[in-house]
Parts: structure tokens; C-alpha cells; sequence
């Protein structure tokens, strides 16, 4: 009966510090996470809570920050971690289990884990400078034409070891090519370096410095994302009717972008509720404008010139099958690659 | 100087380093080594990658160096030892590429000596193009701190070396270099220590092939999450620099010259003759044409970006409602102030009291205050995640912006103080001391005019490396908006010409408010009669 008792008084106290949560949650996130101020303030205006956006530099740094002050976390959300990472915040257990009654309406697709919430995702693709193509030279079609010795010296990539879409894009080719067989992932990398493949450290120095498309670099072809082209007529002035560059659909890899309450965070009701304020439509909506990806939900709008999702679904790896050979296979990458 | 007046100085500057240095690193080196140490020493000075990526790091920072000191000399002495209309202005020029964010002088590198440079060579992969970027980005520092010495040796020691017979290169190497040599081993040691802990440059510039120490410790804390390997390497760059830093320390006592310094009307002439002044325009043009090359790209690029030429991209910072460039600015400048104050209040008595007291432990602090310049910053800002929850939570807090600036800014106060406080004739203080004056009151008149006066080279310094700082305040957990290179840092992460127009347009008013906040500074540096 007296431990009846304790139980029941240790819940009241519980519930009752609950109830007292400050009006507060705290959002770490990686530098490019953005949120409209209306939309962060109708989440205000609605819940009576502020929300607070710290930035950490990178996806990888915000989730090994998160693994290295796991139980103690400096916020109560993290959000950026994506397919690529996800197996390493699972292993490391930072997050606490949480289902948003909105989850039913996300493609099942997207739940690759029910310790965090899927809110956006977009495909690294390969793009192209189109005035570099023409009648008598196509663009590359498929990764395999990429090897070919007509498309010498044209693709830059970037460092999967230092770089997200680098490392996508090395996802895509073991995806594609797999480990076993006549051909590897790593017999087509050595292809690809015997035709003449840059590799720079990150997508600003590989798109800006070294494509031709977007900066004065030399190399028509490069790893970016599938909505690039579309940024780069929404920007220009005076407008360009047509973009200037283009979206090899073949050797996509699709990035899912996730959001986690950290355990034992100080806020995890409000840290709830700013959870599901991500996948309302309000929120999905508001995404492709601020950060240039796709909602998770299906029904929210699209910019119109945003373009349409894309249709199809590039091939993945699961996250567990990417957290158990991530380090060797980048080994494998530096040996045939760089060495 | 008394004990208690040492110890009241060592107060403070003990207390910063420990609190937001010493601690933060020990714990974030502790935990890497408890969780698998002994296996991660064996398998990092197993790694032949490694050993060769620790001996890159060494020779291309002792060459650095060297270039560095060469190709500055000839300007330093030009603008320290003759007048002439824009001094100022050039002056505060050449500090412009010290606080440009790598990632944009990266690209303009690429842009003059790339695959299709301007220059017509692709020198992208070599380490040719690390070694001039790292000479572009330093040669502010041996200006302003070797300047500073130069600008006020009494010429009256030159003039009586020449009319005694020396040739003016005997003169150079005879008189004025060992004058200038505690100025110069400040100098080099700060470059060497930057270009050792070389990160955007190396990644950029180098191609995938070449990496540093500090590379390996970013790929290590934040990719593979190898802590062990990370903390190992990270007591390793320590241990190379600590070496470094003892063995300056002995050059530096043992090469103090006392000498009396003259202001810089005193010293500064004008330029005589057609020969002197084609020297001197040769000179500045050349050093020019090297420090004003990837600043005249950036500045090419935010005017043309976008299609067409015009200020297209300096309208869209206004209007851009992802990246809200006004905060940034005003961001910057706020943290500038505050860092500037912390790394003067760090290291003014720092500097006084190394300069006044010799020995084991003047040189031991000395090293310690410099330590941070020579600490990954990826390495200093995991500390500060893991250490300052206690006793206030301050890992995500604004007051770690300005601390983390004032770490790296703080060994500058220090530099550029002490070879001038060490060069203040000890008979100043001891005549004081003959005609009555308290040591209170010695220290008042005699030293503090002094501090007050190197305090602006320092101030300058300190607030001009806090506006470009990029790599230890992207690895904060940051509140607030960004400062202008975390800004440029984003704009140059999204797709779309105008976006790149943007990050070039704020990097030329970066550069801009620098110039003009380094001007300022000088203005307000008191002309100074009699002292020195």
C-alpha cells in the first residue's frame, strides 16, 4: 500500500512537472534549416511556446555533438539527421521514442524508425551544364556513360568521406553495383578515376568552384540535388525562361530528412508538440521554399516553381546495412579512389 | 614587479584559459582516450597515411612560414619606414585577406590558379596553390606585427651604421634585423601555428589527396565519430606545438634587444628620388597584385553574378529572406566588440607580465596562452559540448561566440605587446623609481602609456580575426543568427546564381568593414609624443 502510495505521489509529481514545462523547446539543427518567422510564430501563437533554433554546422556534427552529450542533451529536438546517419543515432541512442498522431498521414516509406519523425527528403542526383551537351554529344544517361571516354574529365564529385552528397552518391553507386559480381561498386570507381573524376571537399567548392554550370569551373557534370536546376531560374535576374541545367534521374539517391526528441531532454512535451507542428501542413509547406526539399506529406503544395516530386523511386540501402559497412566501404572508396 | 602584482595580473588570464580552454580540451582528450586510447595510439602511429599526413603538415608549415616572411618583409618595411599619401589605407588593406573565410578564398584561388584560371596555370591539387594561399592569408600578420617594431627603431642607429661605411644591405642584416628579430619570431610563430592548423585552405586548394593533421581531427570527430583516433591525434598536433612554442620562447628571451623606441614621425620619411620611389611602388605593387588578386575576383564575381553587371546581388542581401544578411552584419560587429575586450582583458596582463618577469614559468604561460591558436578548433568546440554544462549550462549559450574569438585573438594581444614591452628600456622604470615614484605610480606612467598604445595593435588584430572567424564558430551550438562568414558559409550551401551572387557581395563588405574598422582603429591610437 505505502509503495501505492509512493507510485501514485511520485506520477502526481510528475504530471504536475509536466504541466509546469516552461513555455520553451530548443531545436538543434544543422546551418541549413529554416523555418518562415510566421510560421514559427503561428506555432507561438498557437501553443504558447518559443522555440529556440541552435545551429551546429553539419548533419554529421550535430549527431556526433548529440552522441557525445547523450542523457545531458543541450536541446530537446535535433533535427537534420538523415538515412545516411540514422543507423549511427540509433546505435548511439540518443533519441526517445515518439509517434506523432500525423504519422499516418506519411508514406510508409519514410518510417524507417519509430525513435524519429520523417519531415522532408530530396534526391542527390547528378546535374548538368546543358550548353555543354548537344546533338553531337548527348548528356550522360545512366552512371555507366559516365565511364565512357567521351565524358572524360567532365564529372566532379564530392569527398563522400568529409561530404553528405559525396556520400550519397557513393551509396548510390554500391547500390547500383553492389559488392559481388563481374562489376563492383569499386570496379566502377576505379573506371570512373581512370576517367579523369574530380573530387572536391564540399557541394559549395564542387558547384560554385569546379561545375560549369552554376560557377566558372570547367565540369559540365556534377553531384547536386534534384532541385537545383529549379533554383537556379528562381533566382535569376533578369528572369531565364528555361534552366540552364538538367537532372540525370539515373544513380538518384534519396536523403530523408529526420527530427528526434533527445532523451532526457528538458521539454519533451512541448518537444511533442513542435513534432507534430512539423508535419502540419502549415510546416510541409513551408519547407521547399526554405530549404529546398520535399515535404514527407504527400497533400502539401508545392511552390509552382518548385517543380513536381519526383515520380520515381531511386534505389537505397537500409539504414542498418549502411551504419554496419559505412566505415569500410569509405576505406575501400579512399584506397581505389585516391590511393 | 612584485609577487602580488604578478600574481594579480596572472588572475585573470589563468582563469579565462583554464575555464574555457585547459578544461574543455582535457575532458573532450580524456574521453577519447578512456574510450580505447591505447588501441588508437597503435593504430595511429601504425598508419602509414598518417605519418605522412603529420609530415606533410610540418614541412608545409615551415615552408609556409618562410614564403610568408619573405614576400612580407619588403612591404613591411615600406609601410613602416616611409610616408607617403594612403599609408593607412594600404596598411589596412593588406590585413583584409587575413579575415577572409576560406571557403570563399578558396574558390577565387581556384578561379586565378584552376583547371580554368585566369593565370593560365592549374596549379588545383598542388601543394604550390596551398603554400600561395597560405602566404596571401598571412602576410598581415608579419606586416602588422613586425611593422609595428619597425615603425619605431631609431633611425638615428641606421643613419650612424651607413655614415660609418656599412652598405645598405650590411646595415639591413647588421642593425636592423637583429633589432627586428623578437618582432619577427613573434610573427613567424603565429603563422606557423596558423598554417599548421591549415583546414579550408588544405580541403579546397589541395585536392582530396592532401590533408593536414586538422583535417584528419575534423574527419575523425565529425564523420566517423572516432574519438579514440581523434583525441590521439589532437594530443599529438598539441605536442608539436608545444615543442614549437618552448623553443620560441627560449629564442625570445634570449634575443631581446633593449633599445629605445622613437614615435613614428620620428622614423617615417618621405620618399627622395625617382629610384626610391620606383623601388617602393614595386614593391607595394607586387605584394598588391598578390594580396588584391582573389579579393578583385570575389569582388568581379558579386557584381557579375546573376547575369549581368550590376549590384543585383548587394540588393538581394537586402531583401533575402532566408539568410538575413543586416543581423549578420550587426551580429558580427556586436561579437567584434566583445571579443576584442575579453582577448585585451586576457591579454594585456598576459603580455605586461611575461614581459616583466623571465624564467620557466613567464615561458610556460606564454606557450599556454598561445596553445589555442595551435588547437583544432573542431577539437575546442566538442570541449565546450561536453564540459561547460557545469556549474551553468553554457553549451549553447552567445557568451561562447566571443570567448571562442577572444581564444584565438588573445595570442595576438600578446604578440604584438610583448617584443615592444620587452624593448622599453628598464631604465625608464628604474629612473621613475630614482625621481620618487611609487611602483603604482611607475606602472601608471611609464607602462600603462605603453600598454595603452600596443593595446591598438593588438585591439586591431583581435577585432579584425573576430569578424573573419569561421571554423571555431561553426562547431559551436549556436542561438541566434549567423555571424557574416557563417552567413556567406550558408548561402554558398544552397543552389541557385543568386545565391553565390550574395555570398560573394557580403564577402566584399566583409572585406570593406574590416578596412574600415582597422582604419578606425588606428585613428584612434593616440599620437604619441615623448614615450615612444
Amino acid at each position: 500500500m505505502k509503495r501505492l502510495i509512493a507510485t501514485a505521489a511520485a506520477l502526481a509529481l510528475l504530471t504536475a512537472s509536466c504541466v509546469n514545462e516552461p513555455p520553451l523547446v530548443r531545436i538543434v539543427a544543422h546551418d541549413f534549416f529554416a523555418v518562415s518567422d510566421e510560421v514559427l510564430a503561428a506555432f507561438t501563437a498557437e501553443t504558447g511556446i518559443e522555440v529556440t533554433i541552435i545551429r551546429g554546422g553539419d548533419a554529421g556534427l550535430i549527431v556526433n555533438q548529440a552522441a557525445l552529450t547523450k542523457g545531458n542533451p543541450v536541446t530537446d529536438i535535433l533535427f537534420g539527421v538523415d538515412n545516411t546517419l540514422l543507423s549511427r543515432a540509433l546505435d548511439a541512442e540518443i533519441f526517445e521514442r515518439y509517434e506523432s498522431f500525423l504519422i499516418p498521414e506519411i508514406p510508409d516509406e519514410f518510417e524507417l524508425s519509430p525513435f524519429v519523425t520523417p519531415i522532408d527528403y530530396g534526391d542527390v542526383c547528378l546535374n548538368y551544364d546543358k550548353s555543354a551537351f548537344g546533338d553531337d554529344l548527348p548528356p550522360p544517361a545512366t552512371l555507366e556513360d559516365l565511364t565512357d571516354p567521351r565524358y572524360r574529365g567532365m564529372l566532379v564529385v564530392q569527398d563522400p568521406t568529409i561530404s553528405s552528397p559525396g556520400l550519397a552518391f557513393m551509396l548510390a553507386t554500391i547500390a547500383r553495383f553492389g559488392e559481388t559480381g563481374d562489376y563492383t561498386w569499386l570496379d566502377y570507381w576505379a573506371d570512373l578515376r581512370a576517367n579523369d573524376v574530380e573530387i572536391a571537399p564540399d557541394w559549395g567548392t564542387a558547384y560554385y568552384g569546379m561545375f560549369s554550370g552554376a560557377g566558372d569551373g570547367d565540369r559540365p557534370i556534377v553531384v547536386s540535388y534534384a532541385t537545383s536546376p529549379a533554383a537556379e531560374v528562381i533566382d535569376a535576374e533578369p528572369p531565364i525562361p528555361e534552366t540552364s541545367t538538367g537532372v540525370i534521374r539515373d544513380g538518384c539517391y534519396r536523403q530523408i530528412e529526420f527530427a528526434g526528441i533527445l532523451l532526457n531532454a528538458d521539454h519533451p512535451q512541448n518537444a511533442r508538440k513542435f513534432i507534430d507542428f512539423m508535419l502540419t501542413l502549415q510546416f510541409q509547406e513551408d519547407v521547399p521554399g526554405q530549404m529546398f526539399v520535399y515535404p514527407v506529406r504527400p497533400e502539401a503544395e508545392l511552390p509552382a516553381w518548385f517543380g513536381e516530386r519526383p515520380t520515381d523511386t531511386p534505389s537505397g540501402l537500409a539504414p542498418e546495412v549502411i551504419g554496419a559497412n559505412r566505415e569500410r566501404w569509405l576505406d575501400e572508396w579512399i584506397e581505389v579512389v585516391l590511393r | 614587479m612584485t609577487r602580488r602584482t604578478a600574481i594579480a595580473l596572472a588572475v585573470v588570464p589563468v582563469a579565462f584559459l583554464a575555464a574555457f580552454f585547459v578544461w574543455p580540451v582535457a575532458s573532450i582528450i580524456t574521453t577519447g582516450l578512456v574510450d580505447g586510447g591505447t588501441d588508437a595510439i597503435g593504430r595511429v602511429f601504425g598508419d602509414r597515411g598518417l605519418r605522412g599526413v603529420a609530415w606533410f603538415t610540418l614541412w608545409q608549415a615551415v615552408l609556409s612560414t618562410v614564403l610568408t616572411v619573405v614576400v612580407a618583409m619588403p612591404a613591411t618595411w615600406v609601410l613602416s619606414r616611409f610616408e607617403f599619401p594612403g599609408r593607412s589605407l594600404a596598411r589596412a588593406i593588406a590585413t583584409v585577406p587575413f579575415v577572409l573565410p576560406t571557403v570563399v578564398v578558396g574558390t577565387a584561388f581556384l578561379a586565378l590558379a584552376g583547371p580554368s584560371g585566369l593565370l593560365g596555370v592549374d596549379l588545383h591539387g598542388t601543394v604550390w596553390v596551398i603554400l600561395a594561399a597560405h602566404v596571401f592569408f598571412n602576410v598581415a600578420v608579419v606586416v602588422r606585427l613586425v611593422g609595428g617594431v619597425w615603425g619605431h627603431l631609431d633611425p638615428r642607429l641606421e643613419d650612424a651604421a651607413r655614415s660609418l661605411g656599412y652598405s645598405p644591405w650590411r646595415t639591413f642584416t647588421r642593425v636592423t634585423l637583429p633589432l627586428l628579430r623578437p618582432a619577427l619570431a613573434a610573427a613567424s610563430s603565429i603563422v606557423f601555428l596558423f598554417t599548421l592548423t591549415s583546414f579550408g585552405t588544405v580541403l579546397i586548394l589541395g585536392g582530396p589527396r592532401i590533408a593536414t593533421i586538422e583535417v584528419e581531427i575534423y574527419r575523425r570527430f565529425a564523420l566517423l565519430l572516432d574519438l579514440p583516433g581523434a583525441a590521439v591525434l589532437a594530443l599529438l598536433q598539441m605536442i608539436g606545438v608545444v615543442a614549437a612554442l618552448a623553443a620560441y620562447a627560449r629564442y625570445q628571451e634570449r634575443h631581446t634587444v633593449e633599445q629605445t623606441l622613437r614615435p613614428v614621425r620620428e622614423t617615417a620619411r618621405r620618399i627622395q628620388g625617382g629610384r626610391e620611389w620606383a623601388l617602393v611602388a614595386g614593391i607595394l605593387g607586387g605584394t598588391g597584385l598578390l594580396v588584391l588578386g582573389p579579393p578583385l575576383v570575389l569582388l568581379w564575381r558579386s557584381l557579375t553574378a546573376g547575369g549581368g553587371f550590376g549590384l543585383q546581388a548587394y540588393r538581394a542581401l537586402g531583401s533575402d529572406d532566408l539568410v538575413d544578411s543586416g543581423a549578420a552584419i550587426g551580429n558580427s560587429l556586436g561579437f567584434a566588440v566583445a571579443a576584442t575586450v575579453i582577448a585585451l582583458g586576457v591579454g594585456l596582463p598576459a603580455a605586461v607580465l611575461i614581459a616583466a618577469r623571465r624564467g620557466r614559468l613567464s615561458r610556460w604561460f606564454d606557450t599556454l596562452l598561445m596553445l589555442p591558436l595551435g588547437t583544432s578548433a573542431v577539437t575546442v568546440g566538442f570541449g565546450f559540448l561536453i564540459a561547460l554544462d557545469w556549474p551553468v549550462d553554457l553549451r549553447a549559450s552567445l557568451v561562447l561566440i566571443p570567448i571562442a574569438h577572444a581564444l584565438v585573438a588573445a595570442p595576438f594581444v600578446v604578440r604584438s605587446s610583448v617584443p615592444v614591452l620587452r624593448a622599453v628600456r628598464g631604465r625608464l622604470r628604474e629612473a621613475a623609481a630614482t625621481l620618487g615614484a611609487s611602483p603604482g605610480r611607475t606602472f601608471r606612467e611609464v607602462d600603462l602609456p605603453i600598454v595603452s598604445r600596443v593595446a591598438a595593435v593588438g585591439a586591431a588584430f583581435a577585432f579584425a580575426i573576430s569578424l573573419g572567424e569561421f571554423g571555431a564558430t561553426l562547431f559551436l551550438a549556436r542561438p541566434g543568427g549567423p555571424t557574416i562568414p557563417i552567413a556567406i558559409f550558408r548561402f554558398l550551401g544552397r543552389p541557385g546564381v543568386l545565391n553565390f551572387g550574395q555570398a560573394m557581395a557580403l564577402s566584399v563588405l566583409l572585406m570593406a568593414i574590416t578596412t574600415a574598422a582597422i582604419l578606425a582603429v588606428e585613428r584612434a591610437r593616440m599620437p604619441g609624443p615623448g614615450a615612444f
